[in-house]
């Protein structure tokens, strides 16, 4: 295992953020940790890089206990911050060339490293230009790049493309992906639901500090509930008499949305059809996390039912 | 956690890139800073003093205010910049999550306060020495005494910015803390000849007399037993406040 999390807790201030947590991240896998705002994925993450030490419980990274030596364990590792820490009248060169000596690196080395991941992550156009000036997508590129800078085996990410337009994030996707090619290990946090299921061998979803359910995307998905679900935009009133029809069916409900799950599509829209329900509104989709999520929760992953 | 000397340095290497951009805009207000007192009083004020200290009022200001640059290079740094690094750009959070530890950050921090403190203090000294206020020699010996005035206050702007709410207390630092020190520690007026009884061991309290004292024995090239006390006082204290600072350091960045 890379990372691995026994029972891990931690209290701020007698607040209960983190609860008995444990994790597996095994060699060479993207693990995906959602959850909603608060949930604690960022201080799970801390624990892990052994800034934030546990209440209780321990944490074994790359087989050594991070509390012990921290040092040894980030020199292997690199972490890319929820919010983005640039030294913003530097360029992007100069910013990546200071956190190579965060990392000791020598001169050489760290103007082989800038180099390629100038490459990498595509940042060549703008690279001698003040960080201030350029775009969210572009800083977000680069945070990571420095996290990449020590070329570590196990990178942290925290919310890499949360408020980045979708062809940004796109292409992070895929530079996540090259890595994975390359052997290392990702462990990243999310709520968008897509970004897991695509990104992430196995996951974890966390709401209020515990995880609900482990596992992988697909499996999650079918143990959970169904392949297929048919979704209907409906007035609530009528709710009650299409979950009478369909008593049997596996359903859930959120303000005007009701949401039946089946592994045979088609049969499963003829059913609510006969039921009463409206066509307008009506659509039969793939079964996704945020339903899983919902079914566990009660509410949506990005807050709100 | 034993602090690490080259990641403390590379936390200095980072600070040093960004006075790189910067250097011009922030070197010149602070470089004429001390001139402009030099002048002012030495020359203008100076004019209606016969002498000061047995020397003329000119030649009494020059020690002080180097030790004065000396804070005032220091002092900067390890308040509104160490603050904002802590609590707004996030930048202790980022060094973190390299082998960085918060020890080598607060050695890295008081280092560079240390240098800006050199630059300012050792500007200023050869100003001094080009005037002909202090024979080349002299100021070689009062060199050092720079870098450990910026030592001495560092460690105690630190230990301010490290308990503070709010970047809005600063002020108060400045205000009501360096100012009076620069008013009463010496610098303008030989302070003992004007305090009789206990005042004389109460201003042996005060932060920036020491310095000067240092500075002024330097600069006349006459060592005395007070030379002792005043370099264990600015040692002692400092050691107290950055043992102190490492501890809320240590538990402010890792919680
Ligand atoms: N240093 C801290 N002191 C007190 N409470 C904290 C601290 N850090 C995080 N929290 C609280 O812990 C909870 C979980 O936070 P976090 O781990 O950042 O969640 P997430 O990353 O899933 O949004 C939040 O309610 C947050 O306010
Ligand atoms: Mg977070």
């Amino acid at each position: 295992m890379i990372v691995s999390c026994r029972n891990v807790s931690k209290v701020f201030d007698d607040r209960v953020v983190v609860d008995e947590l444990d994790l597996d991240v095994p060699a060479g896998q993207c693990f995906g940790l959602l959850g909603p705002n608060g949930a604690g994925k960022t201080t799970t993450l801390k624990m892990i890089y052994g800034v934030t030490r546990p209440t209780s419980g321990t944490v074994h990274v790359f087989g050594e206990d991070v509390s012990r030596d921290p040092r040894s364990v980030r020199k292997r590792l690199g972490v890319t911050l929820q919010e983005n820490a640039l030294i913003e009248v530097l360029s992007s060169v100069d910013n990546l060339r200071v956190f190579g000596r965060y990392h000791l690196l020598s001169e050489a080395e760290i103007e082989a490293r800038v180099d390629s991941l100038l490459d990498f992550l595509d940042l060549r156009s703008h690279a001698t230009l003040p960080v201030q000036a350029l775009s969210g997508g572009y800083k977000r590129r680069l945070s990571i790049a420095l996290s990449l800078m020590n070329d570590p085996e196990l990178l942290i990410l925290d919310e890499p493309t949360t408020g980045l337009d979708p062809a940004v994030r796109l292409s992070l996707w895929s530079r996540v992906g090259e890595l994975r090619a390359r052997g290392k290990t990702v462990l990243l946090t999310t709520h968008y639901m897509d970004e897991a299921e695509r990104l992430c061998d196995r996951l974890a979803i966390l709401s209020e500090g515990r995880v609900l359910v482990d596992g992988a995307p697909k499996q999650l998905i079918l143990s959970h509930l169904a392949r297929d679900a048919v979704e209907l935009d409906q007035d609530p009133s009528r709710h009650a008499a299409l979950l009478g029809a369909l008593h049997d069916v596996k359903s859930l409900r959120g303000g005007r949305r009701l949401i039946f799950y089946g592994d045979d599509g088609p049969a499963l829209l003829d059913a609510t059809r006969r039921a009463g329900a409206d066509h307008e509104g009506l659509h039969l989709r793939p079964t996704n996390l945020e339903d899983v999520f919902l079914s566990l929760t009660g509410t949506g992953l990005e807050g709100g039912a | 956690m034993r602090v690490s000397p080259r990641h403390a340095l590379s936390v200095w290497k980072r600070n040093f890139a960004l006075y790189r951009r910067t250097w011009k805009m922030n070197l010149l207000p602070n470089f004429f800073e001390p001139i402009l007192y030099l002048v002012s009083m030495g020359i203008g004020v100076g004019a209606y003093i016969q002498e000061m200290g047995g020397t003329s009022y000119i030649a009494f200001l020059a020690p002080g205010l180097v030790a004065v640059a000396a804070m005032n290079g220091a002092s900067f740094e390890v308040t509104y910049n160490a603050y904002v690094r802590m609590n707004f750009e996030k930048t202790y959070e980022s060094m973190l999550t390299t082998p960085i530890q918060p020890e080598d950050v607060l050695a890295g921090e008081i280092l560079w306060a240390m240098t800006r403190s050199t630059i300012y203090g050792g500007c200023f000294l050869l100003v001094v020495a080009a005037m002909g206020l202090v024979p080349p020699l002299r100021a070689l010996v009062a060199f050092p005494i720079v870098p450990l005035t910026g030592l001495l206050f560092a460690a105690i702007g630190i230990a301010f910015s490290l308990r503070i709410p709010s970047i809005d207390l600063f002020s108060f630092y400045f205000t009501l803390f360096l100012m009076p020190l620069f008013l009463f520690s010496d610098v303008f007026f030989p302070l003992q000849e004007r305090l009789t009884g206990v005042w004389l061991q109460v201003a042996e309290l005060l932060p920036l007399l020491h310095p000067v004292r240092l500075m002024r024995t330097a600069f006349a090239g006459e060592l005395g037993p007070m030379v002792a006390w005043d370099l264990a006082y600015v040692a002692l204290l400092s050691m107290l406040l950055l043992w102190a600072a490492a501890r809320v350091t240590r538990r402010r960045l890792t919680q």
